[in-house]
């Protein structure tokens, strides 16, 4: 008895004095990585294109690959990233307690997120917008045939807010059916629930390439939002939102420059100095960063330019098929730009 | 020497150690809190509950009162509230009574009935609760057909998989009379019930009870309606575009989680009430058996008011039980509360406002519900002369 009272007095002297110091475990993301040795990376459960697990067990997706390359602009080696599957509803969480390193799931950036939840937003991977997918059967054309329409979306997202927007601002009547995971939504749309399957335009296309016959459902051609589709790391480490920036960053200025996991190495001998700074050959931009000065080199080398990921994972390689319109780089007439390399 | 002496009391030595309990308590307290508020603030995370008067954005799919996606959020999250209160409500009615009769049927002579009802209770009791919500749901969506091609077993009632669609009375001024007209009704009746006791109890004398109380009931309802001269149109569900519109829709959602709670909890009431008629000695039939009293009055005057005071206590968490596990709503879409919170948790942000606030409201839909129980119990207690 005396001993535990005197425990719970030294205890409470303790946080008395010690409130100050707080646990501190998102200060310096990357010392932390280092230490452990990997990168714990936030995807979402299974969105094919995205994140999800292939046959043999490993990670693929787009959401992936950007992981993998911080993973190698940190380690050189693109095994070096653990991955946490989160639904919707997890993934703030999930990085603001420090759970996870980086969240690379299908998030949209948004004002109130970058602010009141904390976070900051890497570059934008993936251009998308909200569309709707209906049974072909229905004989449905546009959007604004949908007035009455029961709707499934996935509880937690941007989208539960686009369709209420979307329905209200067109006088249109609807009746959400609201699940926690994706694989539930679409279970409900398939057996008939709803008449629509409403989510980002990637996503639905990505559903659709997993059920028996893609054919019987169209997605229709409206889109109702902007979902600009990106990295978060928590608020307050510039050092590492720089690392996340410049891994993606890289990816496009690759391609930019012509630079690909096949024809990387044809690159070394080049005199081109923009080439050189990019490479690491002329060095500074890896210290700058605190990181390798073979960071990027390693990046393109380990896991491609953003061309190559984009066709491997949702593009021509892949049974989504999507074109790259919005995320052709600018040189093409899309929006994926990087900033210098220097 | 002072204070040796001072803690040598034992008064004083317990007013001591309570008083050092509660200040552990509050620096513990403190230091949690401070801890956070620091965390949130150092990650420029928002807090305080300022997001209730903001509009939600997003709708419900089921409201008990009406509803926008233009109202706020503090409304959001009462929607959700009812929804809870509705699904628990209406199944612990149905559980306790689907529990009296299969507890009932537990007990009978009859082999077949006897073991139907422990298979039952077995078969139930021991497969988790939301493996059986997501079969319900499944049957719902899964074996009724498409709305298009919906069941119509009767004129105007149609079933499929978007839930049921019953016709309604369209509104009408007679309808809230006639409504009160029952209530009042059901008052009297209880009026009546009462009185009956004590003329029994005073004489012995039994008046009849059940038909003046359903006269009581019915008639004046039934007068106030002949007064408005009998007006009735119903409500009748057509099929416009994707849904049935008109009518009361019954979703699949609400109703696989109600027959889900049901049926789960049930079959624990069905064990508690074998347990409290089992606890009844058999002696106390015996006697009223000698007394010449018939069946049914002993079931009602000595079996029953005996077995409730066993079966109270544990059905008061079997009542608790079911309101707590309404919260898997969630895994079916149902939009209770913890669907709506987690919604609007979601859209806000802010967690820990959020989960404290479920907390707090289950925490009082638990205490409110056993406060009403623990006052049943004490009615139905056994009264000392």
């Amino acid at each position: 008895m005396r001993s535990l009272v005197s425990f719970l007095l030294i205890f409470a002297a303790y946080s008395a004095f010690s409130q100050v110091k707080v646990k501190s475990s998102s200060l310096n993301t990357l010392d932390a990585v280092k230490k452990k040795g990997f990168v714990q990376c936030g995807v979402s459960s299974g969105l094919a294109g995205f994140s999800s697990i292939d046959s043999k067990g490993n990670w693929q997706g787009l959401d992936v690959d950007v992981c993998r390359a911080v993973a190698v602009a940190i380690f050189g080696d693109s095994k070096k990233v653990k991955f946490t599957p989160l639904s919707a509803q997890q993934r703030f969480v999930a990085l603001q307690s420090g759970e996870i390193d980086i969240l690379s799931r299908v998030t949209t950036q948004t004002l109130s997120r970058d602010t009141s939840l904390g976070l900051n937003f890497a570059p934008i991977t993936y251009y998308d917008g909200q569309g709707f997918m209906v049974r072909k059967s229905d004989g449905i054309k546009s959007v604004h045939e949908l007035s009455g329409a029961s709707v499934c979306t996935q509880q937690g997202t941007t989208t539960e807010l686009n369709v209420a927007d979307f329905f209200r601002a067109n006088k249109m009547k609807f009746k959400p059916v609201v699940f926690e995971s994706n694989d539930e939504v679409t279970q409900a749309f398939l057996k008939g629930r709803c008449d629509v399957y409403s989510t980002d335009s990637s996503g639905l296309a990505s559903e659709r390439s997993k059920v028996k016959n893609p054919n019987d459902y169209i997605i229709l051609p409206e889109i109702i939002s902007k979902e600009p589709l990106g990295p978060a790391v928590r608020h307050g480490d510039d050092q590492w939102l720089d690392i996340v920036s410049y891994s993606v960053y890289a990816l496009y200025e690759a391609e930019e420059l012509g630079i690909n996991s096949k024809n990387i190495k044809t690159f070394l001998n080049s005199t081109n100095p923009k080439v050189r700074r990019f490479l690491g050959i002329t060095p500074g931009n890896g210290a700058a960063l605190g990181l390798d000065e073979k960071w990027s080199h390693n990046i393109i080398k380990e896991v491609g330019n953003y061309a190559e990921i984009f066709r491997r994972n949702v593009g021509k390689d892949s049974p989504l098929k999507l074109e790259r319109g919005l995320n052709a780089s600018w040189k093409n007439g899309g929006l994926h730009y990087s900033p210098p390399f220097k | 020497m002072l204070n040796i002496s001072f803690l040598r009391d034992a008064r004083n030595r317990a007013i001591f150690f309570q008083v050092i309990a509660i200040a552990v308590i509050f620096f513990i307290g403190n230091f949690l809190y401070s801890n956070v508020s620091a965390n949130l603030e150092r990650q420029n995370i928002a807090s305080g509950f300022g997001f209730f008067s903001k509009e939600a954005g997003f709708e419900i799919a089921e409201s008990l009162i009406s509803y926008g996606s233009q109202d706020s959020y503090l409304k959001a999250l009462f929607v959700g509230a009812l929804n809870t209160v509705k699904v628990s409500l209406i199944g612990n009615i149905f559980a306790i009574l689907l529990g009296i009769i299969i507890g009932v049927m537990r007990l009978s002579p009859n082999w077949l009935i006897s073991k139907l009802s422990k298979g039952y209770i077995e078969i139930i009791r021991n497969i988790p609760l939301l493996l059986q919500l997501y079969f319900v749901y499944a049957i719902f969506v899964d074996v009724f057909p498409s709305v298009r091609q919906a069941l119509n077993p009767l004129y105007g009632f149609y079933f499929s998989n978007r839930g049921v669609v019953l016709p309604s009375v369209s509104d009408h001024p007679a309808n809230n009379w006639i409504i009160l007209a029952h209530l009042i009704g059901l008052v009297g009746s209880y009026f009546w019930f009462r009185k009956c006791k004590k003329i029994f109890e005073l004489t012995g004398e039994m008046k009849a009870r059940f038909f003046p109380s359903l006269l009581l009931i019915f008639i004046p309802p039934i007068l106030v309606w002949a007064g408005y001269g009998f007006p009735l149109t119903w409500d009748i569900p057509q099929l416009t575009g994707f849904n049935f519109s008109g009518g009361i829709t019954i979703s699949p959602e609400f109703s696989s989680l109600l027959v889900g709670l049901v049926l789960y909890t049930s079959a624990f009431n069905a064990e508690i009430v074998r347990s409290g008629i089992n606890s009844v000695k058999k002696g106390q039939v015996e006697a009223a058996k000698a007394l010449g009293l018939k069946p049914r009055l002993t079931l009602s005057l000595i079996v029953l008011p005996q077995a409730l005071r066993v079966i109270i206590p544990p059905l008061t968490s079997q009542v608790l039980n079911l309101t707590k596990n309404s919260s898997l709503a969630v895994a079916i879409a149902y939009p209770d509360f913890l669907n709506v919170s987690n919604t609007a948790l979601n859209q806000t942000g802010q967690a820990i406002e959020i989960i404290s606030l479920v907390i707090i409201v289950y925490l009082s839909f638990s205490l409110i519900s056993s406060l009403f129980m623990n006052w049943y119990n004490k009615k139905v207690a056994l009264v000392e002369r």
